[in-house]
Order: structure tokens, then sequence, then C-alpha cells
């Protein structure tokens, strides 16, 4: 079997000591940035890039992607204690959860939320194992006119499947890949945009941008409003369900990790995706649904092995393909570039012990989260309980010397200033931040894929409709827009996001 | 006419207007032909675009059938406190070092808060300065001016 030897190379790289070493550090990191209110997985990751710059690719990839799953671990935990979703993952976690929190069952929550995570990312790391290797095949048929269709069908299928209004979001995403390209063009050396400022030649850091306008913005915002919080910290005891708990969350979660792996891989697609629809699914088959909104367990088991089976499985389009599906995985191909890895298939041939040996850590973080965190759940709550007056400042601390160590420039820090200022302009005008830095990241890979399809055609526009392949893509997109357009859909898709 | 969202109305021109920039500055470039594409074909087309959406937006705010909304006002003391902590932690950074850089972070951007304390305030800039020591200069060995650069010189 080869699957059960690329495994077997996989697990023979990450269960070194340095190896686990780092990916307990990342997932533990992740929990403690994560578990803050207000700070999601991209602000979380952007803050704890410069940890992982000393290390070697496959610990600091390793170490990243502990973070990531940590963070998204750590909102969980935020959602269901405080009813502040961390991130919109956990947006529909928090509405259950909460309620169960307030009925003395915080620790019940908690519990089904890890062992959901920890059961749909068993199952996201087989399916990605399995399906990385026909599909990098794939991509190995792909010209340049393929991976320029391709990353239109993902940018389109980023803003059709999110929430928000449609057009403005793709003008989110025009903008962020108009950003992408200030600095200098690789074809002519010619800088662009860049008003003669020499750091700008170099283009716009991703980690600034991302810092910025997911970072500064949301402290920004927060600090404008007073709020008052009702917690239930001091109330997590008895963690262990009962049977009956665990005969009604099994099925919801076999099914939220179906429904999460599968909409994982999508263009698009993605953890926030994944537990909206898994949330609507458990409310539409529940026996119990009159008691969602009210403290059901479904309603936490569900969406949260959705997102973390979909947090996994997004990985597949970025390790196959080289195209983030969302705004992590765009984040994930900035941190690949630092350390000089282009993301894409042939990562796996040229360097298999990194490709599976990032499989088998993600078994091996999931495994790690829950052994670690229900004992540590006293730890992340007492983190809970500092007051924002003194946990922005830190953010602030943590999220300068992270911007600062990228290139060790201040041109940076003063970037992150102007991007918060954007995000938060943004967020008054009702413009999501997620699809620009999609878009920001693909920005110049789609310019160079357009010009070299078009070089190869000798100018001939029609190459994208010619080739099969892409004009497939094409019309996936196009048919993604339509289907959103419907008078129908548009309605139940409008409600589905008001339920926030 | 009447505006109706003035949040898609103002998105919608702050759309048209950069678009429109990002187009002019490319013509500027070398445009090339499609078969060889100078560096400013894409930017080009893509600031085009994004004019042509922003329009499209501005007509749909005042469209009768949208939900009329409007654009919150802006908390300037929470933005001001925050970006000047941030622009003064980098202007200050070279001459007085990461430690003393921290402190004047953490006290001007804790004037953005409700509940300003001096105590709370120096408490917490010195376990940031003893975090930051350990985590970056100690465990990560990062490259920082630690401490003024009129001590060590």
């Amino acid at each position: 079997m080869e699957l059960l030897d690329n495994l077997a190379l996989g697990f023979a790289t990450a269960l070194t000591l340095q190896n686990l070493l780092y990916c307990l550090i990342g997932c533990v990191l992740g929990t403690l940035i994560g578990v803050l209110p207000g700070l999601g997985p991209i602000a979380t990751i952007a803050m704890l890039l410069p940890a992982t710059y000393a290390l070697p690719p496959v610990a600091a990839l390793i170490m990243l992607a502990g973070i990531y799953y940590g963070a998204q671990y750590g909102g969980s935990t935020t959602a269901i204690l405080v009813n502040i979703p961390g991130e919109s993952a956990s947006v529909v976690t928090a509405i259950d959860g909460y309620q169960m929190a307030r009925r003395g069952r915080a620790g019940v929550a908690l519990f089904t939320a890890g062992f959901g995570s920890f059961f749909a990312g068993c199952v996201a790391t087989l399916v990605l194992a399995a399906f990385a290797v026909p599909l990098s095949e794939l991509a190995f048929k792909f010209g340049p006119a393929e991976y320029f269709s391709l990353m239109v069908l993902g940018l389109i299928g980023a803003v059709v499947l999110a929430s928000g209004s449609l057009v403005k979001a793709i003008a989110m995403i025009v903008l962020g890949l108009l950003l992408g390209l200030i600095g200098t063009d690789v074809n002519s050396g010619a800088a662009r945009y860049s008003f003669d400022i020499p750091e700008l030649t170099d283009g716009i850091g991703f980690v600034a941008v991302a810092m910025g306008m997911f970072g500064f913005a949301e402290i920004m915002a927060n600090l404008s409003q007073r709020e008052h919080r009702e917690t239930f910290l001091d109330k997590v005891t008895n963690l262990w369900p009962g049977k009956e708990d665990f005969k009604r969350m099994m099925p919801s979660i076999l099914r939220g990790t179906a429904i999460g792996s599968l909409l994982g891989v999508l263009p698009g697609g993605g953890a926030s995706l994944a537990s909206f629809s898994a949330y609507s699914l458990e409310k539409k088959t529940s026996k119990y649904s009159a008691e969602f909104g009210k403290g059901a367990i479904e309603g936490v088991a569900g969406p949260e092995s959705a997102n973390n089976a979909a947090s996994q499985t997004s990985f597949i389009p970025l390790l196959t393909l080289g195209i983030p599906p969302n705004a992590v995985m765009a984040l994930m191909v900035g941190a690949m570039t630092i350390h000089n890895i282009q993301p894409g298939p042939q990562v796996m041939t040229s360097n298999p012990a990194l490709f599976w040996g990032l499989i088998a850590s993600m078994w091996i973080g999931n495994l790690m989260l829950i052994v670690l965190n229900l004992p540590m759940i006293g730890v992340w709550v007492k983190l809970l309980t500092i007051p924002y007056r003194h946990l922005y400042p830190a953010i602030l601390v943590f999220c300068c010397i992270g911007v600062y160590t990228v290139n060790n420039t201040t041109f940076d820090i003063y970037l992150t200033a102007v991007f918060g200022i954007i995000g938060y302009l943004f967020a008054k005008l009702g413009c999501e931040g997620a699809p620009l830095l999609l878009g920001f990241v693909l920005g110049p890979m789609m310019e160079e894929n357009f010009r070299r399809a078009l070089l190869l055609a000798r100018g001939d526009f029609t190459v994208f409709v010619t080739r099969p392949l892409s004009l497939g893509l094409l019309i996936a997109a196009a048919a993604l827009v339509v289907i959103v357009m419907l008078p129908a859909v548009k309605k139940t898709r409008e409600e589905a996001f008001v339920e926030e | 006419m009447q505006i109706r969202s003035q949040k898609d109305f103002a998105s919608g021109l702050m759309f048209v207007a950069i678009g429109s920039v990002f187009s002019y500055i490319a013509t500027t470039y070398n445009m090339g032909t499609a078969a060889k594409m100078g560096p400013g074909f894409f930017p080009f087309w893509l600031g085009i675009l994004l004019a042509v959406l922003g329009a499209i937006i501005t007509m749909g705010a005042m469209s009768a059938k949208k939900e009329s909304d409007k654009i919150d006002q802006w908390h300037w003391p929470s933005v001001l406190w925050v970006t000047g902590s941030v622009v003064i932690f980098g202007v200050v950074l070279a001459y007085l070092g990461l430690m003393l850089s921290i402190l004047v972070l953490v006290f001007i951007s804790a004037m953005a808060s409700h509940e300003f304390h001096w105590k709370g305030t120096i408490v917490n800039a010195v376990i940031l300065n003893v975090i930051a020591y350990i985590a970056f200069i100690w465990g990560l060995k990062l490259q920082f001016q630690v401490w003024p650069s009129f001590f060590t010189a």
C-alpha cells in the first residue's frame, strides 16, 4: 500500500522529538492566543509567525499547523464560555455552546467540542492523505491557463460562499489583487506603484496587511464600545458527558465530519462555511430541533466537528495545487514562501518528508490538543479573566515585534498602522477583510499565469475557453455566481447568515 | 434618487476612486501587447474592473429595494491612540531599544482605554518586557536593539 508507506514516512518525520516539541509548542501557543477574545486564526498565525523563522521548514510548518488548530480550539472555548466567538468559524458554536454554559453544562460543551474536533481531525487527515496523490497528479496536467481559471474559480467561490454583499466582496478581492501587484514586476523588473519608496519595491508584506486589518483594526473597534460580558468562568466543572449526551452527539459528529471534509476541499470553502452548514443541517435533521438555541448538544458537536474537518481538508488545494482556498491558507502560502517553499504539486515529489510529515503532524496535533486542553481548561479560563485594558496593549506589543522581525525594518510597522486604519474604515463601510487578503496573496500568481497563458497562446484570449479543463473551471465559476443570484437561493443565503 | 445605504454608497465611490487611480498610474507603465504583456497591462484592466464594480455598488445603494443603513461614527480617540502608539514605537525603537519602546507603546496605547490606571499599566508594561526579553531576545534570538543606543554605544 503506497498510502501506508507515505503515512509511515510522515510519522517517522513528525515523531522525532524535535518536531513533536514544535507541534506541542504550536498547539499551546495557538490556544493561548486563540482563547483571547477577538483574535481569530488569521491574527494568531500572523502574530506567531516570527516564532517559526529560525526553525527548519518542516518544523516551522508543523508548528504553524499546530498554531492554526490551537487557535481554532481556543476560539471555541471563548465562544462557549464568554459568548464571544474569536473567529467566524465558531460563531455558531456560541449559540448553543453558551446556552449550555448558562445551564451549568459548560464542561460538557467544552468536552463535546474537543472530542468532535478530534474525531473529525482523524478522518480529515485520512481524507487528505488519500486525495493528495491523485490531485497532485492532476495538477501536473495544469498549464498556466488552467491555473488562472482555477484561481478565478477559487476567488469567486470564496465570496459566493461567504456572508455579506456579493459585489462588495468581489470588489474587495480585486482591490486585494491590485495591492498584491505593488512592487517589482518579475517579468520586466519595473517597479510598480512604489512611488520611489525603496521598501515598497519589494512589495507590501502580507504580515503587515493581515496584522493591520485583523489585529489593529479589531482592537480599535473593540475599544470604541463599552461592553458588559456575562461569563461562566467559575462553573467549569464536570467535563464528562453522560451516556445520553454521547448518544446524541455521535450522529452529529459523524454528519459534521462528512460535511466539513467535503466543504473544506472546495475553493472558497473552509472552516466558517462548514460550521454554518453543519449547524443548519443539525437543526433540520435533529429530533430535538426545538432545543436549538437553548443549549442543544448537537448544535455544538456538529459545527465543531465540521470546522475542524474543513480546516484540515482545506490544506488539500494548497498542498496539491498550490492554490489557497481561503484567507488562512493564503497566510500559510506566505509562511511557506518565507521558508523558501513554493506550494504546489512539486512539494510532494521533491520534498516528501515535509509533505507527509505535515500531514502526520496534523493528526498528532489533534491528539495533543485533546490530551492537553481538557486538563488545562482551568488555565485557559484564567486567561479569559484578564481585563481587555491589559490585553490589547499586549497584543499591540506582540504584533509590532512580529511585524518588525519579518524584515527587520520599522517601515513594516508603519505599514501595519496604515492597514489598521484601512481595516477600521472597511469595517465601518461593511466591507470584509478576508477576501482582500486572499486576493492579495493570489495577485502576483494570477498575473503570472495570465501573462504566461497568453504568451503561449500568442495573445489569443480564447485560450481560456478552448482548453477543456480551463473552460470547465470557468463554467463552474460562472455557475456559482448564477446560482447565488437566483432569488430563492439568495433568500436562503441571507437567512443562513442572519443566524449569527 | 435617494441614498438608501450610506455604507454601499461610500464604499462604491471609494472603489471607483481607487480603481481609477490604479488604472491611471498603470498607463504610465509599458502596456505591451496581449502576447507580450508589459507591467501595465494587468493592473490597468484590474483597475477598470474595480471602478466598474464600485459604480455598480454605488448605484445599488440608491435602489429603492436596498435596505437603508448609516455609517457608524468613527471613534477617533481609539484610532488615534492605537495608531499613534504603534507609529511612535517604530520611531523610537532604534534609539530607545526594545525594552523602553515597549514601555512607551504600552503607556500610549493604554490611554485609549476608558479605565486607564497608572499602577495597572506599569505592571502590565513590566510583565510584557519580561516576556519579550525571555521569548524574543533570549529564546528566539531575534535581532533587536535591546537597550537604549546611548547606553551601549
